[in-house]
């Protein structure tokens, strides 16, 4: 075997295989030990019942079986987390882009503004729910206490089965920091001279804005489209700190449901289960996200 | 009567310009009126917190909201961080954190050198599978590890935390720097070789002192994932003296807040924000220029 592959493969090539596999080799081993294995070991584990404490027993599809046919609260879980990701995502790139292209402009104290926007990224997320805890407090929360001393009604935010989920994505809507930070990189590698042709050609700011500047930029929002739909499947911390699934699993989503099975009901493999179906799901978001995307990012590079 | 001729033009162009300069001053006050208003906007959450913190309990319950607080009551940080063993929550949380940058640069370094500066057959391969493993959702990897690191015995400990981040695990962060390691020029490489120079001689030697941005990029990342890790210590550990800031600030919470403590609970939530914002400002240039350049873009 040795033989063959040295005769097929001159030495130099083997010498740089090597090398090169050396230098990874860190990554290689992180990918056996935990990625490959956990992967498979939880494809497994979706098919037994597995309570930790006994060895887990081999039930084949019944626990996808009980999610999709039996289970009401997982419908609930499947349309909030649906519910978040497609209004949120969008909502959060929307913010951001155009914090951006506002921050892209000639302006004094430009860091200033470019901080202030990128600072609740930096607030853990922790820190985050207290803080919006305190700020949608319906009482003395600094919102309501504004609305209720003009005489209107107070808003009821989270404790609201309509605006819990809103108001979650408000909080997102805030944290774009990132987002707004690859935005500002890809604005500022607007050609001037593209924008300068299509105002000679009569376009108004406008429609250079719209023309111009975001198809330049798409290769950037569909990276952070991509990350953020990926990240938005995931979500699980505020959700957990801020409003505990509720009012009436109202937020109740994919992470929080999944963690409550694995590690509050000990049913490890239905939870495995649920974790294969949002596998899956991401995998069919950006395989459809890639696919459209033929149609709406423009390479600099292709003709 | 030339000169008749030329003074109405010439005051028309004057009001036509004095107009515009107008019309241009008017766009830029209102530039600055909606850029500082978004700005309060996003800094409201944040200066609520901290006006919160400094409050006597009369100015918490007040309608409308009182935003600059008089008194002052300083005191409520010592009184709420000396409650819970915040000290040992910080200490923890520090440790944590840069063992895992550490883990992050020494092995993101190597592995995203071997991605990108040398040649090898399989390499785009490699790479390609590597890219892929961003997309699974870190449930589907969760039950296993819990069952493995409890098998080790590595529970209520921080190994589980910190010993992936030795393997380049995080995608993005090999990405991130072999993106970086491609826009450096390959003559630098060639040279040292031609020189006799080792591989490992060129990463140290030539390419390391280049890519310090895309390296503070990735320590600082990684340093906030690990300040803001929520899951992981909570599915870990189980020790209260081993807690992160992460899981200290919900003991805070659930002693605070059913007497509605609330300058207490955001004293507690400033004290855990202050760190991270300090460290930003100090690597805030490199991190926005590590960013634009890495080639996030596409």
């Amino acid at each position: 075997m040795y033989t063959f592959t040295a005769q097929r493969w001159n030495r130099s090539r083997t010498r740089s295989l090597l090398k090169g596999l050396a230098f990874i080799s860190p990554w290689l081993v992180g990918f056996a030990a935990f990625v490959l294995y956990p992967i498979a070991a939880s494809a497994y584990y979706s098919l037994t019942r597995y309570d930790v404490l006994r060895a887990p027993r081999f039930i084949g599809l019944e626990n996808y079986i009980e999610l999709f046919t039996k289970d009401e609260i997982f419908r609930t879980v499947l349309s909030n987390t649906v519910y978040l990701v497609v209004l949120g995502v969008p909502a959060g790139l929307v913010v951001a882009f155009l914090l951006a292209s506002l921050l892209n402009r000639k302006m004094k104290a430009r860091p200033l503004f470019r901080t202030i926007f990128f600072l609740p990224v930096l607030v853990p997320a922790v820190a985050s729910a207290e803080v919006w805890r305190w700020v949608y407090n319906t009482n003395y929360g600094v919102i309501n206490a504004m609305v209720k001393s003009w005489g209107l009604p107070v808003i009821p935010f989270i404790s609201s089965m309509q605006l819990a989920k809103p108001s979650l994505i408000l909080i997102h809507m805030w944290t774009q920091g990132t987002a707004i930070i690859i935005f500002l990189a890809a604005l500022q590698d607007v050609p001037r001279s593209l924008k300068d042709a299509a105002r000679v050609d009569g376009a108004n700011a406008l429609q250079r804005f719209w023309h111009v500047t975001i198809p330049i930029c798409t290769p950037a929002i569909l990276f952070v489209t991509l990350t953020g739909m990926i990240g938005m499947f995931q979500y699980f911390t505020l959700g957990w700190l801020l409003t505990q699934g509720g009012p009436n699993e109202a937020t109740e989503f994919f992470s929080l449901y999944l963690y409550r099975n694995a590690f509050q009901y000990f049913k490890m493999g239905y939870a495995s289960a649920l974790a294969w179906i949002l596998f899956v799901i991401i995998l069919i978001f950006t395989l459809l996200i890639f696919r459209s995307s033929a149609r709406w990012v423009y390479y600099a590079g292709e003709s | 009567m030339q000169r008749a001729e030329a003074k109405p033009s010439r005051s028309s162009w004057e009001l036509s310009h004095s107009q515009s300069m107008l019309f241009k001053t008017v766009q830029r006050t209102l530039f600055y009126v909606l850029m500082v208003g978004l700005a309060l906007i996003f800094a409201g959450p944040l200066l609520w917190m901290l006006s919160t913190s400094l409050k006597t309990d009369p100015q918490v319950y007040h309608v409308p909201p009182i935003w600059i607080p008089n008194p002052v009551r300083l005191v409520n940080y010592p009184e709420a961080l000396s409650s819970r063993p915040f000290g040992a929550y910080t200490f923890n949380t520090v440790r944590y954190a840069l063992t895992a940058v550490a883990g992050a640069l020494i092995s993101n370094t190597l592995v995203a050198y071997g991605f990108s500066r040398i040649r090898w057959p399989g390499r785009d391969l490699f790479f390609i599978i590597c890219l892929s493993t961003m997309m699974i959702p870190f449930q589907v990897r969760m039950i296993p590890l819990y069952i493995t690191f409890k098998n080790l015995d590595w529970l209520n400990s921080y190994l589980p935390l910190v010993v992936p981040t030795f393997f380049a695990v995080n995608a993005y962060y090999t990405f991130l720097l072999r993106q970086f390691f491609l826009t450096i020029p390959s003559e630098l490489s060639d040279a040292a070789r031609v020189d006799g120079c080792a591989e490992l001689g060129i990463l140290l030697r030539i390419i390391l002192p280049l890519a310090k941005p895309a390296l503070a990029v990735i320590g600082l990342l990684q340093f906030m994932f690990a300040w803001d890790n929520y899951i992981g210590p909570l599915i870990y550990l189980n020790t209260e003296s081993l807690y992160p800031i992460a899981l200290g600030l919900q003991q805070f919470r659930t002693m605070f807040q059913e007497a509605l403590m609330w300058p207490y609970m955001m004293a507690a939530s400033t004290a855990a924000i202050a760190p991270v914002i300090i460290i930003f400002f100090f690597v805030q240039r490199t991190f926005v220029e590590g960013i634009s350049i890495t080639g996030l873009k596409g």
